[in-house]
């Protein structure tokens, strides 16, 4: 069977690209880092992937508000193109700088599918930027291909965070309520290392096809990369890389 | 147009706590602060605000207001402090808000366009507290009056033109381009000194003389003739070769022939150059046992194997003078610009980790003891560390090991240094990556960023004293951003086969990158109105040696010069042709079309003549007597409560305390390649324990990994700078042999920072302290030599000293080894936590540092081990005043410091290399600062296990008291943890080699030590957590 293609957007200061191509490629995709000018000139692009991938890292510095400049570009030029591509079938990633940007361009949670951006990603707490591994419960009863292979998690999975702007906020307590009652929610912080209300670190759109989240997956791809694994067993295929493995898999 | 962005009033902004957090340690009373971000727009016509306002405010957390205050909208503050970069100063932020207007708009902005950013704060004051808290000391304390403005306005005193809808920018006027000349030939030598001074040369009398000797030169002046110059020099020529000669560039003291009189009785010896006779000795010596080494000295980077498909190279710079004045600034543009230096080797290389050591005075000095005109310490390390964060950070570029360094010398000059890692395929379209060819007729091209009036005189500033004079102009802010996409371009460009040479423009700018480029040619001519500005008005020569951001120089073959420059648009990367490479022996400078300068490549690299200099050493034994120390052996605390006590401030004392609050602020994991992390162990408490170094792996398809640790122990050198460069060269390589590294698979950095060494009315004892520098240079060779550890590449800083109001302060001789090796296996890495309970506890070294150096111990070392330099002795001495000059032999101090058996220590460390290859071992830590007591308390606090330990017979061995047994720093020795049962055959691995059995890892969270003391001495994690975890916490 052909692997399916994963559209991962690069330039402009994002800069975890590599890994995430590792990640599908581990997962049995061809990851195909495309810097974001080329998307723009031909939005076509998107006719050839089924997943398309938003890395993670400081897109135009995060100078204006992480993810902020790149979620307008996008929305404004390809914006039409990106909901088409979520009409017939395909799978949004968007990871730490990825997911500010999914969540300003309004793509996530997009409730009322008009795009208009409805929660937030402010500073953390701390004022400070933090990495550090965090513990991570997921929402069984969230339905996302994304979770597929995560909901048989014994106990809370682990992944790191390395961001500035990861307080997760909602823009009203009918959106709070809304993305709560649906299991929109995909992802909470066992141990809330920014301020996100109600612990969030990651959602899903209606669908499930569009997930963002601020922790790293892609920074977990082999036992190696856990902090403990010097003491204690790691198994692979490690969590991070089931995250890809089941949105692949989904698409067979 | 000004718009104001701000988060919404009822969410909380972290960073106004931390902000008002900072104010209040540095006792202002503040009780709120609200932050607000202004953008300020110009010349752009039809730009309606609603479209502003969506581009840059996000409407869920943030609100916004178009030409009036935000301000005004609220009642609670007392004051608002409006903060702007000065004019011409690099400010990324409006960078990226220019940017994003274009990409809005769909077009570029031309010069007539401004875009500004500013950030305003407001707060409101504590009126409770009796402190007269001030809106100008709150300023004072949030910029840099160097770079940056203030604007204040009391809140009775709002109004709607409070704050500026632009601000002035820079206006230079057309000066005249036409360049000064001087009439160097019939100077007398007065005039020569001043014209020095006058232009910011940092040129010698001697070396003005040279210079003036070649205008004279009647094959120079028919050269000149023929290209229509004056026999005059021009202005740029004098700022080419002051900024080739420069001390920083040019490295005049490693070059310089010395006379080093050991105090021996014998005659002096000659040392023919520091550089030549020891570093690239060394390196030579090893070749043959080295076949991995593939470009050594002579590129932007040295690099050796990683694999058959892969090379690796590194560097480390400093950027002390820059961190001195901006702490912000100078650190991110240190670490950019080594970056750059990554990306300038070979053909190229992709940087894959940074590394920093950062040197401070403590962050507690008291005011008094600050000179006039320093920023205090916290100051300088709350700059030098934000901009460590944002330069990696936003570059994508993981941090893989580093050191923070806390000494009363370093009040003067921080010392700043970044390191960079990188990898390149071994063969390039065919080509071995490594080598550049360089052509006559290749075009000369420059990419990146546009050229202003920052960071001129940079590499002439570096080469003096910091004084009240030091130009602000050396100042530079980079942008990681803008570099990040032109390092993602240049290696796709390298990929494609675009170019044939390339370096970075760093200190220097132009001149150095293309006068050494031209080397490979044979010569270079420049056409200088070529290149892109930005801002019109600079004069030739500023354009020549501007040290502006973000660039770096190429060669291309003519042919390719289309397609790269079309891939250069398609990645929003500017890319310009100023001048091609020749042959013909010269640096050919014009500016439309009009020759300025001309100067003989030869005359520029070699002309410049070698420096004699006279070294006078003074041993230890009579500088350091122990009849002279106020503090001696006998006096050690030897009671249990004392013990503990001191175990308690050695944790807790800046240089040993973790640095985990402020090391997780930097990404160490992007790229997915971090192994061994800065961190390890359960977390505890929020406590981890630290690890040795860091260990990555470059190919998710191998795990052959490459470690990365560094070595730097400057108060050893009060004792003898060359027991200090072999316990920096051991401590790095002992750490690499923890990380599981292979033994003959390393390779290292040597990064001399030392107070001016020549000896002048300014400093009588120069002599000494080029002694010292050639004695850490035997030092250097001799441990190198021992280790298989050829220097692939280096720098050398040399005038960290600082003179203000009448005072100097001088950096204590420091020398950092930076290495990074092949760990065969990373697999093997066992990290420094203890693992299980049960499992046995064994203290491992060269006999001599386990048992003591007996046969060689010198007459000022009063115990078993020597305590000289070690933090006992820091700890015990208490604060000291920033001394002007470092002898050691006043004050406190404990003798003679420890040296490494070097006959020993390499089949040790082999040794250790089987030990762990054969998985023998459940935890290793390198005993370093705060010697066993430190380790212990690391490791267990790591693995949340605790120990008791039974050193009875250890001491009677030794005749060591307890102090000298737990707090002694000799070299080599490791903590290692055995499963039980398999202590036997660790004993036979080790038979020849020094082996304490010291106890077993025990689930009570305490160390408990048996000896000679009763009760024992104990250390509960709790305490260890307290003191040594948390010190730094915000």
């Amino acid at each position: 069977m052909k692997k399916p293609r994963v559209g991962i957007v690069a330039g402009f200061g994002i800069n975890a690209d590599l890994e995430l191509a590792q990640a599908f490629e581990l997962a049995g995709a061809e990851g195909e880092i495309t810097p974001i000018s080329e998307i723009f000139e031909r939005p076509q692009l998107l006719d050839q992937w089924s997943i398309l991938s938003f890395p993670g890292g400081f897109s135009f510095g995060d100078h204006l508000g992480s993810g902020k400049v790149l979620s307008h570009q996008i929305k404004a030029r390809i914006g039409e193109n990106i909901r088409a591509f979520i009409d017939r079938g395909g799978l949004v990633l968007g990871v730490c700088n990825g997911f500010q940007t999914l969540v300003k361009m309004g793509l996530l949670p997009n409730t009322n599918q008009d795009m208009e951006p409805s929660v937030s990603l402010i500073h953390n707490d701390s004022g400070q930027f933090l990495n550090r591994w965090v513990r991570l419960e997921v929402n069984t009863k969230n339905s996302s291909p994304w979770l597929s292979e995560l909901r048989v998690e014994n106990g809370p999975l682990e992944y790191p965070i390395r961001h500035g702007e990861g307080k997760f906020i909602f823009g009203s307590e009918i959106i709070r309520r809304e993305l709560t009652n649906n299991q929109r929610i995909a992802f909470r912080y066992g141990d809330n290392p920014n301020g996100s209300v109600d612990n969030v670190a990651g959602i899903t759109d209606g669908t499930g096809q569009v997930l963002g989240l601020m922790p790293h997956p892609e920074a977990f791809l082999y036992a190696q990369q856990h902090p403990r694994w010097t003491r204690e067993g790691v198994e692979e295929p490690t969590a991070g890389l089931r995250l890809f493995q089941g949105a692949v898999k989904s698409l067979r | 147009m000004r718009i104001e962005i701000a988060y919404k009033p009822e969410l909380g902004d972290g960073r106004a706590e931390r902000i008002m957090s900072h104010l209040r340690a540095g006792r202002m009373a503040v009780s709120q602060c609200r932050i607000i971000d202004a953008y300020m727009i110009d010349g752009v016509v039809d730009l309606e605000p609603a479209r502003v306002v969506d581009l840059f405010c996000e409407k869920v957390s943030q609100t916004s207001a178009v030409d009036r205050p935000l301000a005004a909208e609220e009642e609670w503050w007392d004051g608002a402090i409006e903060i702007v970069f000065k004019p011409g100063v690099t400010d990324p932020i409006a960078i990226t808000a220019r940017e994003a207007l274009e990409l809005e708009l769909g077009r570029q902005l031309g010069p007539e366009v401004v875009v500004q950013q500013a950030r305003q704060y407001l707060f409101a004051l504590d009126t409770t507290d009796a402190l007269s808290t001030t809106l100008e000391n709150i300023a004072a304390a949030l910029h840099n009056p160097l770079i940056q403005r203030a604007i204040v306005v009391p809140k009775t005193n709002l109004g709607p033109t409070s704050f500026p809808g632009i601000y002035p920018r820079v206006t230079l006027g057309d000066q005249d381009k036409n360049p000064l000349t001087y009439d160097l030939v019939s100077m007398r030598d007065d005039e020569l000194l001043a014209l020095s001074v006058e232009r910011l040369l940092a040129l010698t009398l001697g070396e003005m003389k040279v210079i003036q000797a070649y205008y004279q030169d009647p094959t120079t002046q028919e050269a000149r003739r023929r290209a229509g110059l004056p026999v005059a020099v021009t202005d740029i020529e004098l700022e080419m070769l002051g900024q080739s000669w420069s001390e920083h560039c040019k490295h005049k003291i490693f070059a310089a022939r010395i006379q080093y009189d050991d105090a021996s009785g014998q005659e002096p010896i000659e040392i023919a150059g520091l550089f030549s006779s020891y570093i690239k000795k060394t390196t030579d010596d090893l070749t043959p046992l080295r076949p991995d080494l593939r470009s050594v000295f002579h590129d932007n980077s040295g690099v050796v194997d990683f694999d058959e498909d892969t090379v690796m190279c590194f560097k480390a710079e400093t950027h002390n003078s820059p961190s001195a004045l901006d702490p912000y600034g100078g650190a991110i543009t240190g670490i950019v610009g080594v970056n750059r230096d990554i990306l300038g080797t070979g053909k190229g290389a992709w940087p894959f980790f940074n590394t920093n050591v950062l040197c401070f005075g403590h962050p507690d000095t008291p005011g008094e003891q600050i000179p006039e005109g320093l920023l205090p310490p916290s100051r300088v390390m709350a700059g030098v560390h934000e901009g460590i964060i944002d330069g990696g950070n936003q570059s994508g570029i993981p941090v893989a090991a580093g050191a923070f360094l806390f000494d009363e010398s370093y009040l003067g000059k921080p010392l700043v240094f970044c390191g960079t890692g990188g990898l390149m395929p071994r063969k390039v379209r065919g080509e071995e990556s490594w080598v550049q060819h360089i052509d006559a007729g290749d075009l000369a091209v420059m990419a990146g960023g546009r050229i202003g009036k920052d960071g001129i005189h940079g590499a002439t500033f570096s080469s003096l004293e910091l004084d009240e004079t030091s130009p602000t102009s050396a100042v530079q802010i980079g942008d990681p951003i803008t570099q990040r996409k032109m390092i993602d371009f240049l290696l796709e460009a390298r990929d494609l086969g675009l170019y044939k040479g390339i370096t970075d423009n760093g200190a220097g700018g132009l001149s150095s990158s293309l006068g050494e480029m031209a080397e490979y040619s044979g010569g270079v001519r420049v056409d200088l109105d070529l290149a892109p500005l930005k801002y019109e008005g600079l004069s030739p020569w500023e354009i020549w040696v501007s040290e502006s951001q973000e660039r770096m120089s190429l060669a291309l073959d003519p042919s390719t010069w289309d397609d790269f420059a079309a891939l250069a648009q398609r990645r929003g990367v500017e890319v310009s042709v100023i001048g091609q490479f020749t042959d013909n022996g010269f640096v050919d400078l014009r500016y439309r079309g009009k020759t300025l300068g001309l100067l003989s490549l030869e005359f520029i690299h070699d002309g410049l003549p070698k420096m004699n200099l006279r070294a006078q050493w003074e041993p230890s034994t009579q500088r350091r007597t122990l009849a002279k120390a106020q503090g001696s052996h006998h006096s050690l605390p030897n009671s249990p409560a004392a013990i503990e006590n001191l175990w308690l401030s050695l944790l807790e004392e800046p240089n040993i305390r973790s640095k985990e609050p402020l090391v997780r602020q930097y990404d160490h994991e992007v790229q997915g390649r971090s192994v061994g992390k800065p961190f390890t162990g359960t977390g505890e408490g929020g406590v981890f324990g630290p690890t040795d170094g860091g260990a990555l792996r470059p190919r998710i398809d191998s795990y052959r990994g490459v470690s990365v640790t560094h070595g730097i122990n400057p108060r050893v050198g009060d004792d003898d700078t060359y027991k200090m460069a072999v316990l920096a060269v051991d401590e790095a390589y002992r750490s690499h042999i923890a990380l599981g590294g292979d033994p003959l698979g390393a390779s290292a950095l040597d990064n001399f920072c030392w107070p001016d060494p020549v000896e002048g009315p300014g400093t009588p004892d120069g002599a000494y302290k080029m002694a010292q520098l050639v004695r850490a240079n035997q030092g250097l060779r001799d441990a190198c030599l021992a280790y298989t550890l050829p220097l692939v590449s280096g720098k050398d800083s040399m005038k960290n000293d600082v003179r203000l109001g009448g005072v100097k302060v001088s950096v204590r001789p420091t020398l950092l080894v930076s290495l990074f090796g092949i760990i065969p296996d990373l697999r093997r890495l066992v990290s420094s936590d203890f693992k299980a309970p049960g499992d046995e506890i064994w203290l491992v070294g060269t006999r001599a540092a386990i048992w003591g150096g007996q046969k060689t111990k010198p007459a000022n070392q009063p115990g078993t081990f020597a305590l000289g330099g070690s933090f006992l002795e820091k700890v015990l001495a208490g604060p000291q005043a920033p001394a002007r000059t470092y002898g050691g032999d006043q004050g406190f101090h404990l003798g003679a410091a420890p040296n490494v058996d070097l006959s020993e220590a390499p089949g040790y460390y082999q040794t250790t290399a089987r030990a762990l290859e054969q998985g023998l071992f459940t935890s290793i830590h390198d005993l370093s600062d705060g010697g066993l007591a430190v380790a212990l308390a690391e490791s267990a606090m790591g693995g949340s296990l605790g120990c008791v330990i039974d050193v009875a017979t250890y001491q009677q061995k030794t005749t060591a008291g307890m102090a000298e047994l737990l707090f002694n720093e000799e070299p080599t020795r490791f903590l290692v943890t055995l499963r039980p049962g398999t202590a036997g055959i660790f004993e036979e691995l080790y038979k020849n080699f020094g082996v304490v059995r010291l106890g077993t890892v025990e689930k009570d969270q305490r160390i408990k030590v048996q000896g000679n003391l009763v009760p024992p001495v104990t250390l509960r994690l709790d305490d260890g957590r307290r003191t040594w975890g948390k010190g730094w916490q915000e």
